[in-house]
């Protein structure tokens, strides 16, 4: 009887301990898992599909995207992703991929700005949106090359600073900013580990793996995704796309990740 | 339409190691739109890989095979330089076909 008591005590034990244990090693258990999905991830496919989308002749104009400025001249996109955002000088703005892709198809292909915005971030489990593959393709092209964003634009070190003080801004109805959730190491939403956006090394992964293929999405993602859905997450007013607020954001997170390894498709999970 | 898939193929040994990466939306058919209406079912039913145009792998899929599907084979008495020829049918008859060579081990 005492045995079977004792014995009794024990299972409640492990099965007291065994969740806790689960849940530090969660984080391990998916690093396995992250480095298998890195290895054959669905975002190639992405880079593929962006390809094909950006030397087709499209828009009212039948043009390619071939001829597209991404600030190391025209058709030239290697290292290009490395570099943004940064001012440009034909628009007089800061852009990031994004916007200046959204700018190439504007100018060159002589499509509708809002339209195409509308359409730029795809929904969830779908094909996702031409821009999304396009950004993948474009940044494929600076794999393997560090990350080297400048500031020596006024306008950029304006975009910076506005940048810098976003992060740090606590906003909203929760009272909310970038550093709540990115400010402190080791923090986690369920299992998602949080990075902290302070830390060099942590701030570098981030910086270099985006567009990212985001596995619950079935789709590419690109960095103004990621900032509009941590504004929803903060239950802040909708991140328009494009706007000053987000190029100004990345300005500053892609500034802080220099010297990252670029590496894409990302994946997320 | 379909679109191009990424295959891998590297000698390990007498073996080569495949990674094939497929484009599909891998639809089950229980899934709903914004308006409420059920997307049709869409699948890969059959996949084929073929070395040196010899049959190695058969296999039937369902709709419980995920969404941009990877797959993963080893094919023994590999060489390098052999033709790894991947294709796939789906239940809307669409197919694709693509071919990748083994390439010997880095």
């Amino acid at each position: 009887m005492f045995t079977l008591r004792s014995r009794i005590a024990v299972l409640a034990l492990i099965c007291l301990f065994a969740p806790a244990a689960g849940a530090q090693n969660a984080g391990a258990g998916l690093e396995v898992g992250r480095k298998m999905l890195l290895e054959d991830n669905p975002g190639e496919l992405w880079i593929d599909r962006g390809k094909r989308i950006f030397h087709e002749k499209r828009g009212p104009k039948k043009a390619s995207l071939e001829q597209c400025d991404f600030g190391m001249g025209p058709g030239n996109l290697k290292g290009a992703t490395a570099r943004l955002p940064r001012y440009f000088a034909d628009t007089d703005k800061v852009e990031d991929l994004d916007s200046r892709i959204v700018t190439c198809m504007v100018t060159l292909q002589g499509s509708d700005r809002e339209q195409v915005k509308k359409s730029a971030i795809g929904r969830p489990l779908t094909d996702g949106s031409d821009i999304e593959a396009i950004a993948m393709y474009v940044a494929s092209h600076s794999n393997g090359m560090k990350m080297d964003v400048r500031l020596d634009h006024p306008k950029e070190r304006e975009m910076y600073k506005a940048g810098e003080y976003l992060f740090f801004r606590r906003s909203g109805q929760t009272d909310f900013g970038c550093v709540t959730c990115h400010g402190q190491p080791d923090k986690r939403i369920r299992l998602q580990d949080l990075v902290n956006m302070l830390d060099k090394k942590q701030i570098q992964a981030v910086a270099g793996s985006w567009p990212a293929y985001r596995g619950a999405h079935g789709i590419s993602r690109t960095m103004q995704w990621r900032l509009y859905d941590c504004f929803w997450q903060m239950r802040l007013p909708e991140l328009a796309y494009l706007s000053d607020v987000s190029i100004a954001l990345s300005t500053y997170l892609n500034y802080q990740g220099n010297g990252a390894v670029v590496k894409v498709p990302g994946f997320k999970r | 339409m379909a679109e191009p898939m990424r295959i891998r193929a590297t000698l390990q040994g007498d073996v080569a190691d495949v990674r094939i990466l497929m484009r599909h939306p891998m639809e089950t058919g229980q899934r709903k739109n914004p308006k409420g209406e059920i997307i049709p079912v869409h699948f890969i039913q059959s996949v084929v890989v073929t070395h040196n145009g010899k049959t190695v792998f058969d296999a039937q899929w369902s709709q419980a095979i995920s969404r941009d599907p990877f797959l993963g084979l080893r094919i023994k008495g590999a060489k390098a330089g052999d033709k790894v020829s991947v294709t796939w049918t789906d239940n809307k008859g669409d197919k694709r076909t693509d071919e990748a060579t083994v390439a010997a081990s880095s």
